[in-house]
Order: C-alpha cells, then sequence, then structure tokens
C-alpha cells in the first residue's frame, strides 16, 4: 500500500509546490516509485516547476470524471523513471474535487505506487482538505515568520479534526514540520523566527529546514526541481529532509550563519551583482 | 384611534385543587363536610378545579358530583387529570377541562464534571466545557478558543483567549504554565493581551476576580 503524503501549509507562497516537486524527486531518486499530484484545480502551476507543462493532455479531473484513465492522465518524469505528475485541469474550480472521486483516484494510484505526495492549494476550502483528507503523512510547510505559523496551526487543527484518520478515528496523520526560506542572518537580527520559536509554538517534529536561496527561484523558472541542483544549500536540504522522511537519522544543516569562505562568497556574489 | 372594546390578556391566577380520590361520592360528601367545617369562611364560594386522576378509571356520576358541590357553595371552574369520558362529560355541562403549567424543575445544582484534552488546541479550535472544569495537557495556540463553565488549567502555554466561569461563577480561575493569552475572562470580566502584560510577562500563572475586577497571582514553585 502506497503511502499518501501532503504538503499543506494553510498560508499561499511559503513554497508548497516547490517542496512537493523536490520531496517526490527526491522519494523517486532513492528507488521509490512515486507519483505527485497537483490539487490546485485552477491554478495549476506543478506541471512548471516539474517542466512538463507542454506534455499535459489529461488531467487529475479528467480522471475524476472518468473521461480519461490514469494511464492517459499521468506523465512520466524526463529525469527519473520511478517519478509521476498528475497535473491540475486549469479551467475547473475546486469543486470539480469530490470526496469520492478523490478516494477512487488515490486508491488506484495506490496499487502501483509507493508513495503519492499531495500538492495542496493554499486556503482552508475544498481543494485544501481534499488534498489533506486521505494522507498518511502532512509535511506542513511553514516559513519562519507569524502569520505563515499561525495558519499552520489552523491547519494542523485541520488535519487532527477534518480527515479520513481523524474521522474514522484510526491512528493520526503523522505530522511534519518543514521550514522554508529558512535565512540564519535574519533570525540572528531578529526579523525571523528560529527554528526553535517555531518548534516550539508548532510542536510537532521538525522534517527539514530549507534555507532562503537564489536557486529555488531558478530552479522553478527552468522547471527543474530545487533537488536535482545538488549545488545549492537548498537542493541539499531538500535531499536531507528526503533521508528523514525515510527514516534516515541526518543532522540538520543550514540553520546557522555560514562560516568565513561561504560568506566571502555570498560579498562576492553581492559585488558582482552590484 | 378608538380604544378597543375588549383586549385579551393572559393571567395566571392561583386556584385549590380538589383530588377526588374515590368514586363513591357518598364517602367523599361526608369527608368534605369535615373539611369544610374547618373553615368554612375560606371554602365560601371559593372556585375548584378538580383533579380526577386518581378516579380516570371508574364511572362516576358527573351531574351528582357536581350538585354536591354546588350544594356546598362550591364553584367548579375546570376538571384537571381527567379520561376522555370525563372529559366529553365536562364539556357538556360547559364545565372548562385545565391542564396544569409543568412544575417548576427543582433549580437543580450544576453538576461539576471535568473535561480533559490530551493535545494542543490549535488557532481556529474551539473547546467549551460545559458545565465543567477544562484541563489542557498541551499549548492554545493563537486564534484558539477555549471556554469553561468552571475553571481552566493549561499545561502549556495560553497563547489564544481563555473564557472561564461562562455561566457566570466568579470563583473560576484561569492557570497556565505561560500567559501569553489574546484574551482572558473570567465570568465576563476581560482583559486583552497588553493589559495582562501590565502584570505578567509570559510567566506562570493564576488569573482570578478580585471583586469586580481581574488579578493575576503568581503560583507557588
Amino acid at each position: 500500500m502506497a503511502q499518501i503524503i501532503v504538503v499543506t501549509s494553510g498560508k499561499g507562497g511559503v513554497g508548497k509546490t516547490t517542496s512537493s516537486a523536490a520531496i517526490a524527486t527526491g522519494l523517486a531518486l532513492k528507488g521509490k516509485k512515486t507519483v505527485v499530484i497537483d490539487f490546485d484545480i485552477g491554478l495549476r502551476n506543478l506541471d512548471l516547476i516539474m517542466g512538463c507543462e507542454r506534455r499535459v493532455v489529461y488531467d487529475f479531473v479528467n480522471v475524476i470524471n472518468g473521461e480519461a484513465n490514469l494511464n492517459q492522465a499521468l506523465i512520466k518524469d524526463k529525469r527519473c523513471d520511478k517519478l509521476f505528475i498528475l497535473p491540475a485541469s486549469q479551467t475547473r474550480d475546486k469543486d470539480a474535487l469530490t470526496k469520492e472521486g478523490v478516494g477512487r483516484v488515490l486508491d488506484d494510484l495506490a496499487k502501483d505506487f509507493d508513495y503519492i505526495v499531495c500538492d495542496s492549494p493554499a486556503g482552508i476550502e475544498q481543494g485544501a482538505m481534499m488534498a489533506l483528507y486521505f494522507a498518511d503523512i502532512a509535511i506542513v510547510t511553514t516559513n519562519p515568520e507569524v502569520s505563515s505559523v499561525r495558519d499552520s496551526d489552523r491547519i494542523l487543527g485541520m488535519l487532527q479534526s477534518r480527515s479520513r484518520r481523524a474521522e474514522q478515528s484510526l491512528e493520526p496523520i503523522k505530522e511534519y514540520l518543514l521550514l522554508t526560506r529558512y535565512s540564519p542572518a535574519r533570525v540572528k537580527t531578529g526579523e525571523m523566527l528560529g527554528v526553535e520559536d517555531v518548534k516550539e509554538i508548532l510542536a510537532i517534529e521538525l522534517l527539514g529546514v530549507i534555507p532562503e536561496s537564489q536557486s529555488v527561484l531558478k530552479a522553478s523558472n527552468s522547471g527543474v526541481p530545487v533537488i536535482i541542483d545538488q549545488e545549492s544549500d537548498a537542493g541539499l536540504a531538500y535531499s536531507d529532509t528526503v533521508a528523514r522522511l525515510l527514516g534516515e537519522d541526518v543532522p540538520v544543516r543550514f540553520i546557522t550563519e555560514e562560516k568565513r569562505d561561504s560568506l566571502k562568497g555570498y560579498l562576492v556574489a553581492n559585488y558582482v551583482d552590484t | 384611534m378608538a380604544k378597543q372594546n375588549l383586549e385579551l390578556k393572559a393571567t395566571s391566577f392561583t386556584l385549590s385543587v380538589l383530588h377526588i380520590n374515590h368514586h363513591d361520592l357518598d364517602l367523599v360528601a361526608a369527608e368534605l363536610d369535615n373539611k369544610l367545617a374547618q373553615a368554612p369562611q375560606f371554602f365560601l364560594g371559593a372556585p375548584l378545579v378538580l383533579n380526577l386522576s386518581a378516579i380516570q378509571h371508574t364511572q362516576i356520576d358527573f351531574y351528582a358530583l357536581k350538585q354536591l358541590l354546588t350544594d356546598r357553595n362550591l364553584i367548579i371552574v375546570g376538571i384537571t387529570d381527567a379520561s376522555k369520558e370525563q372529559i366529553e362529560q365536562a364539556k357538556e355541562m360547559a364545565i372548562a377541562v385545565v391542564k396544569s403549567g409543568k412544575q417548576a424543575p427543582k433549580a437543580e445544582l450544576p453538576k461539576r464534571a471535568t473535561k480533559i484534552v490530551k493535545q494542543n488546541v490549535r488557532s481556529g479550535q474551539q473547546i467549551y466545557a460545559q458545565n465543567a472544569d477544562l484541563i489542557i495537557f498541551g499549548a492554545v495556540g493563537n486564534g484558539a478558543e477555549v471556554i469553561a463553565d468552571g475553571s481552566i488549567h493549561i499545561y502549556g502555554a495560553l497563547r489564544g483567549k481563555a473564557m472561564a466561569g461562562a455561566a457566570g461563577d466568579n470563583q473560576s480561575v484561569i492557570i497556565a504554565n505561560s500567559l501569553e493569552a489574546e484574551l482572558v475572562s473570567i465570568a465576563g470580566q476581560y482583559w486583552l493581551t497588553e493589559h495582562l502584560q501590565q502584570y505578567t510577562l509570559n510567566q506562570r500563572g493564576c488569573v482570578r476576580l478580585d471583586g469586580e475586577s481581574l488579578t493575576v497571582e503568581s503560583l507557588p514553585q
């Protein structure tokens, strides 16, 4: 049986889609057969981040409505043969996602895959509720700032009350914190919440800390999941995150300010920019 | 506007209810005479309601019963707790059928139980302990609300809203490991963060009512 992972946050723009793409790719690179589903019906982006936007023919809603079968809608990743993408529909809205329909598609996928990664839309409405309803594992993506932390807290409440596991009184969803866009320098000056502050408020296990990095934007724009870029901090941090998700014990990196030589690198980079 | 010639208003009256407990009217008459002899003035022309619950299943001579009471200057204004046949008879004789108002339930002492929540209360969640104290093993997040008719104990940080004594009990208290609340309220008296922070800075403490105003007490270590 596949593990269903929801990447969620409540707040928008914190890095759900970037993280979904990176984590799904990371799992596939580790040999797990993985499918990543875009639940953001009407505002689909995952296909861009994964670099397969030109290959979308059928989508998730077509499969739910029986207008296409799964094999027609699933897009096989070019970089990794264990990875598949199920894109969202751009012409419909979130009400196209019904509990029965989503449940049926996930059941079908669960037969073939090891991991199903659900990329949740922002908010707490139908799309987000459907993305988290069937989850076994939740990766709560949070930026180190108060509004994001509060929205994550809200989503954690939803996971504990509105999910299938909560409604059927099964073992609760395993909740993990993924702290994204983390900037140690700004934490030091008090502009940003620190890892420990967020952990204390949300009181869930930390899965990873992704440093703020130019490479994320670059990767998104070129349609390559940032985890492929093993020269960037963000890419390495996502690799660590995936390893922890698979049960490996990996220390958290990139949460203190860089040492001298990389500081020099930073200055040089800034000098070149200006 | 012309004054109306009649008005309909509801008013309640206290009426004596005579319970007829036996169908043998001779026995009833004898007992009644006894009673009347004790306080003849009190019963003179007194309006009475007859309660027939004890003789619902027996045949009685309604006319004779009415006559018996009328002879003694008692006025029947209605019957209550009567059987169907008795009600029919009463209607024929133009006697009203009345229903007694439900007896006011005895003011029960509110049963105070305890509600225990063994997890963090997240933003957007609301927990209400009706007629109970509320104990939370965990934190109450910003944007969460915990409400109890009794006291609230939080073994974690209180960052959201806590309302104790919601039904008006001014002896209720709020205790938390860290008082960082958006709002604390006891029996309707409340403080927002700003006011609370004049008394405590994210410390363990107990909020209670001192007369009309709230106060924060430190707890023994």
